[in-house]
């Protein structure tokens, strides 16, 4: 699927720049001028697509409309239907969701003498990890410290991050890397054994540690097999729907369905460990998405039912580049190392309208500005986007450095007919991270006891604007720490008598809020995109379901 | 608006056939997005739908020709005749190890893999590759013993699984370069200084007075020196 002929006519402008482009560096924006360009075109500050809260502990508290659905739904279960005096499994941590923080977490949580168990929704390693390509900071060049890190995390949120949990992620950050490589993970290095480093946005010196453009499979699948080597216990395609409580109001366990039989079954857990991802499957105000199919934000809504507040959940990250062509891949990510390494982005004339290393809030801000004034490439299909001059980094590097740099993003191109090397990408913001999320410490404990979190289901970190390579660098290193503390916490806690009173207290506060009837079921699980004539078999499966057991969607 | 008309004027519908059965669906469609198309909703076999998980390996053929292709369901766009099926897990041999108490020689990989040595160069492995990466070459080589070939080969595979699916020697080639891959990564890849150096920097806490004075600072202060730090770009 090759570009139509009038799109490639706006590519033969974007040649014709090049030249001039090589020298051309476009200032970036000062930190306390970006609300202007974000308050008038980043979706976040779109007020009809979000909205208040109406029961929990954020109550008043705004988020999307389609988070704040999932936030005040039903649970999936009865609580007077299950029996929990029958438990399934009885562990020390329970670890929901199987990702690079989940796992990191069982991993330590089993060394620091757990009896740990992992369930996750799809598969072990399913998740968001998977997708993440430009890399993992870590400040450990000679000329690189861990207070630029520092400052560079906290610029690009504009300062509304937590400092405690920042300065965790910077000082941790060259440990996690060297943990990986321990582990057998393939960084990229020079010929001499350093690390080979790319500048991303918002960073003062190239600090992102990459395996090519596969850096977080490379972790993902080394750490998985991990997990398989210490004969880790994991259930696959088993979410876990609610979580299980005590009558001393700590967190206890919690209800699995296997995704496949409708069964449920109970977890009794000293500690759970929170690690169930983001958020993008909910489509934000209608955006494509970068994310994993699992992405559905099933943990903020167990995490809130408990009554754990979440931060930061007013803005989610649209990631500047994703996919606008061809249609087949639309929203697929197109990692920031593109523009590390010297892509630039251009509008249909072949002119710069932004420093393409701007923080990603600014950056995105600036693709929609572009094409809302016309500046944009229409696609066949009505998508709009501007040009990655992805070209301009074999001129710069030589020939040769995209091929090397980029095999997954060639390959994904190619199977499409559009040669990366030579032509340019057609690109435009997509939904790509939940910023905030579970409200948590530096030790990865939440305000419930209990219950800890860990990675991108977590908040705080990233304030309300991550910079790229500060995701998977989140991953091990609150991870790992969730995981130590949660086998720690384990070896003292003493349960009481488990209980879904929670539950049946929220279906109360819904109920009297008017909210019960027009609320969904939640957590979501997964997104529906079957064309799905009427099931005429629905009611008579509703019918057949046995006690305590419940439908999908 | 006008060019938006014409093209969907153009659609064309497309048979295709899920598991023998015949659906039609619009051009343009990925496998994936035919299947719920057709009103399947996908549990197993779908993961990250960019071609980083490998949940989605998949077998086609033709109404007309029986040669069987591989690809990602993600990926791949229908075709006319197409016959479709899923293959959303392989049974796979997967032992366990201990990285630590492993030594990169060449004979580690078949100490852990013996059955490697049955391999008899069919080239299925080759041919199912969705990433199209020359996978008889890179078992050769494990037979070899010569790690860094293995890491370096099969660096870019998603561990899909169609490899194993179609050997009919019952070989795992996604867990064989897997290990090979780690255990390069562990014993052989030059091993980076700085890291080590940094690391103990930190615990002796060389930084820590530098990041409390940035926490305490006022934010008018802190957006100055954000706005003044030097830009390395290389």
């Amino acid at each position: 699927m090759p570009y139509p002929a009038y799109m490639e006519e706006s590519i033969r402008k974007v040649e014709a720049t090049r030249e001039r482009r090589l020298k051309e560096e476009l200032p970036r924006i000062p930190v306390g001028e970006r609300m202007p360009v974000l308050k008038e075109f980043h979706p976040d500050f779109i007020e009809a697509g979000m909205r208040e809260l109406l029961v929990g502990p954020n109550r008043g508290d705004r988020t999307p409309n389609e988070l704040a659905d999932l936030l005040e739904g039903n649970s999936r279960i009865d609580p007077d239907k299950i029996e929990l005096s029958q438990i399934d499994y009885d562990v020390d941590v329970l670890v929901i969701g199987a990702g690079g923080a989940g796992a990191s977490a069982a991993l330590i949580a089993q060394e620091n003498g757990a009896n740990v168990l992992i369930v996750t929704k799809l598969r072990l390693g399913d998740a968001n990890t998977v997708g993440a390509q430009g890399g993992t900071q870590a400040a450990d060049r000679p000329d690189d410290s861990p207070v630029l890190h520092y400052l560079d995390t906290v610029g690009g949120a504009r300062f509304t991050n937590d400092p405690k949990l920042v300065e965790v992620l910077v000082k941790d950050a060259p440990d996690a890397i060297r943990w990986l490589e321990s582990l057998g993970v393939n960084w990229d290095k020079n010929p001499d054994g350093s690390m080979f480093e790319v500048g991303l946005a918002g960073e003062c010196v190239p600090r992102c540690h990459c395996c090519k453009d596969y850096t977080g499979l490379e972790a993902m699948r080394v750490v998985r097999d991990e997990v398989r080597c210490r004969n880790i216990n994991y259930v696959e395609f088993a979410p876990a729907i609610e979580l299980i409580m005590d009558d001393k109001g700590q967190v206890a366990g919690a209800v699995l369905v296997n995704l496949e039989t409708n069964e449920l079954s109970l977890v009794r857990a000293k500690a759970v460990v929170m690690a169930t991802g983001g958020i993008g499957r909910l489509h934000t105000q209608g955006f494509p998405t970068t994310n994993h199919y699992g992405a559905t934000a099933d943990g903020l809504v167990l995490a809130y039912r408990v009554g754990c507040p979440l931060v930061d959940i007013d803005t989610m990250q649209y990631h500047p580049t994703c996919a606008a062509y061809p249609l087949a891949i639309l929203g697929l990510l197109v990692t920031e190392k593109v523009r590390g390494l010297g892509g630039q982005l251009v509008n249909i004339n072949g002119e710069q309208f932004a420093n393409p290393l701007e923080p990603r809030d600014v950056l995105a801000a600036s693709i929609i500005r572009e094409c809302r004034q016309g500046k944009g490439i229409t696609t066949p299909t009505g998508e709009v986007g501007v040009w990655l001059d992805s070209p301009r980094i074999d001129v710069i590097h030589g020939e040769g450095t995209v091929v090397r740099n980029f095999p997954a993003m060639v390959r994904q191109f190619d199977r499409f007919d559009i040669d990366m090397t030579k032509e340019p990408m057609l690109v435009y913001p997509g939904l790509h991270y939940q910023n905030g999320g579970i409200k948590f410490s530096p030790n990865g404990a939440t305000p419930v006891l209990g219950l800890f979190a860990a990675g991108e289901c977590e908040g705080g970190v990233h304030g309300k604007n991550r910079l790229g390579g500060n995701s998977t660098l989140d991953l091990w290193v609150f991870g790992r720490r969730a995981g130590r503390t949660a086998a720690q916490y384990a070896k003292e806690v003493k349960l009481g008598k488990l209980t879904l009173d929670h539950v049946r207290q929220w279906q109360r506060e819904l109920k009297e809020a008017g909210l019960a009837e027009v609320r969904p079921i939640s957590p979501k699980l997964l997104p529906d995109y079957a064309r799905q004539p009427y099931d005429y078999l629905a009611d008579y499966v509703t019918q057949r379901l046995q006690p305590g057991q419940i439908k999908l969607a | 608006m006008a060019q938006e008309t014409k093209v969907a004027e153009k659609v064309r519908m497309l048979d295709i056939y899920i598991m023998g059965k015949r659906y039609q669906v619009p051009e343009g469609l990925t496998i994936m997005t035919a299947l719920e198309y057709c009103g399947y909703r996908l549990i197993r076999g779908c993961g990250c739908r960019a071609a980083f998980c490998g949940a989605c390996g998949t077998v086609y053929n033709f109404k007309n020709d029986p040669t069987l292709r591989y690809a990602l369901a993600c990926q791949k766009l229908v075709e006319q005749d197409m016959y479709l099926t899923q293959i959303p897990f392989f049974p796979a041999s997967k032992p366990d190890y201990d990285l630590e108490k492993m030594e990169s020689t060449g004979e580690q990989i078949l100490k852990i893999y013996p059955e490697l040595v049955t391999c008899f160069g069919c080239n299925n492995c080759t041919k199912s590759c969705p990433q199209d990466l020359e996978v008889m070459e890179f078992m050769s080589a494990a037979i070899r013993g010569d790690i860094k070939e293995v890491a370096i080969k099969s660096f870019d595979c998603l561990m899909c699984g169609l490899c194993a699916a179609r050997c009919p020697q019952g070989l795992v080639p996604y867990n064989i370069a897997l290990l090979s891959r780690r255990l390069y990564g562990r014993y052989m890849a030059p091993r980076s200084k700085q890291i080590g150096e940094r690391i103990a920097e930190i615990k002796a806490g060389k930084f820590d007075a530098e990041i409390e004075e940035l926490q305490k600072m006022g934010i008018e202060q802190l957006k100055r020196r954000f706005d003044g730090r030097k830009i390395i770009n290389d």
